[in-house]
């Protein structure tokens, strides 16, 4: 499905000054939009997010000494502005990312390459013991991602979820339709996993000139013909057709 | 436009469009000495009086609102290019490429924090603001004529004609459009329609694909169908 005309080349010098030039933040911010875009959940940046964690406790450290040694409030007050800006990115990025896990924690479960994007704290909030609470947990799993206090173990959502509709719907159904999965007891797949929906439009850029791509399975000839993309220029496009590419980094998600 | 209220479909919110612009750069004359600012997204300064310096948008905005600098507007919020963009905007129905992607939220946080350092942006008499908005657009010539224009009715302008190109562009889809080029329009822009054209893309997609068009050789039964790659009835929510 991805074009063989854009292989891996390498950086030229412009490339790679961008690259040196290109902060943390930014990045977290390129990975926090196509985050928000996708349907489904993309794969989770460890380093650049322990990175991040690491700049903001020493940030916050800085901050905390400048206040007691009386520096220049002006300044104090910008890189509080600084430091406030980047929480907020990386919280709203985390959070994001709970939401799809709450709305799709069963599909992600059972599918090994959804799974695999989680981070380590994000497959214990999905899959460990802990209390009922969901909120309460993925707030204490995100603030244990913002401030790295990993003592706080996360959840069983799963296991919650599952006991919850159990509890409260599926065991007061007639035998064959007790399953959480599947609708009744000959319902071939589970049918009753939410998934997210690939078929998506998404608004995407490209960062490079992309030939190649399929848009696919259309039922008229003309659609399976090849797609190009120009870089820089937005496109409305089904999700299913780039997934290759957002997940290779080639397309930014908006 | 449609589906404002589907909080899944809009994506971002005018505040995060906000957001996101404030990381833009602009040139600011500082009026005080400062060191160098050493931030978690970039090193700013040293600041010199008198001198420009370039900074994040939020940064200007910050040190603006404290009394601490003025910010040069960018060039393209000048009234005459801002009137020849309008004039290029009018006559063709190809979207002018000449405004940044963040044009809408960079003029509207520079009007909020920075009214005073845009030229030719300061109250125009009432008068003058009034007939700007309720005029019909063939007599909008005869106001570019007077020198003073608000930079912020342009701008409004400008957003109004657009936004009516991309309606017209809209009407054009049917039933094949499968990906849109969308060439020029800005992130506000984009963010308005993108709800619309979404959903409008996926319901063209989803009467199109061929595993819905229903089979005459195939004998009806009554068990749930499950459709592979199409949207699964959604029974749950």
């Amino acid at each position: 499905m991805a074009s063989s005309s854009m292989d891996g080349s390498i950086p030229t010098m412009d490339e790679f000054e961008a690259l040196l030039s290109t902060t943390d933040v930014e990045l977290l911010k390129r990975a926090w939009r196509s985050e928000k875009a996708s349907p489904e959940i993309l794969r989770y940046d460890t380093d650049l997010v322990s990175r991040l964690t690491e700049q903001i406790q020493l940030m916050e450290e800085t901050v905390e000494e400048k206040s007691t040694s009386g520096a220049d409030p002006l300044s104090l007050s910008l890189y509080q502005m600084d430091l406030d800006r980047t929480l907020f990115l990386l919280r709203s990025y985390l959070r994001v990312r709970i939401q799809k896990i709450e709305k799709y924690m069963f599909h992600i479960r059972k599918t090994d390459e959804l799974w695999n994007r989680l981070s380590k704290g994000e497959k214990d909030f999905t899959s460990r013991k802990g209390s009922s609470n969901l909120h309460a947990y993925a707030y204490r799993y995100y603030a244990s991602l913002v401030f790295e206090s990993n003592e706080f173990s996360c959840c069983r959502c799963i296991e919650d979820l599952k006991q919850h509709l159990e509890e409260s719907v599926l065991s007061k159904l007639p035998e064959n339709y007790q399953s959480v999965e599947k609708q009744s007891v000959i319902s071939e797949e589970d049918d009753m996993v939410p998934e997210p929906r690939l078929d998506t439009f998404v608004l995407c850029r490209s960062k490079e000139y992309l030939s190649g791509i399929q848009l696919e399975d259309g039922p008229v000839d003309d659609r399976s013909k090849l797609f190009e993309m120009e870089p820089g220029v937005l496109y409305f496009i089904c999700y299913k057709s780039i997934k290759p590419l957002v997940e290779s980094g080639k397309i930014d998600l908006l | 436009m449609a589906g404002q209220s589907d909080a899944e479909l809009s994506l971002f919110s005018a505040e995060e469009l906000e957001f996101i612009a404030e990381d833009e750069i602009v040139d600011i004359v500082p009026n005080l000495k400062m060191g160098p600012l050493n931030f978690i997204s970039g090193d700013f300064g040293p600041f010199i009086p008198q001198i420009v310096a370039q900074v994040p948008l939020w940064l200007a905005v910050a040190l603006k609102k404290r009394g601490k600098c003025s910010i040069c507007p960018p060039q393209w919020m000048s009234v005459d290019k801002l009137t020849q963009v309008l004039e290029a905007e009018r006559n063709s129905q190809e979207m002018s490429e000449q405004l940044p992607f963040h044009y809408v939220e960079i003029s509207r946080l520079l009007f909020d924090h920075a009214h005073d350092d845009i030229p030719d942006a300061y109250m125009v008499s009432i008068k003058m603001v009034l007939p700007c908005r309720i005029m019909p657009w063939g007599f909008f010539k005869c106001f570019a004529l007077l020198s003073s224009v608000q930079v912020r009715s342009l701008i409004e302008d400008i957003r109004d004609v657009r936004f009516h190109k991309v309606e017209t562009d809209l009407e054009a889809f049917n039933g094949r459009t499968i990906a849109v080029k969308i060439k020029n329009l800005s992130a506000m822009e984009v963010n308005i329609v993108r709800p619309f054209i979404g959903r409008a893309l996926q319901a063209f997609y989803k009467h199109d694909s061929p595993e819905l068009i229903p089979d005459p050789e195939r004998v009806p039964d009554r068990r749930p169908q499950v459709v592979q790659n199409a949207p699964r009835r959604q029974l749950r929510r």
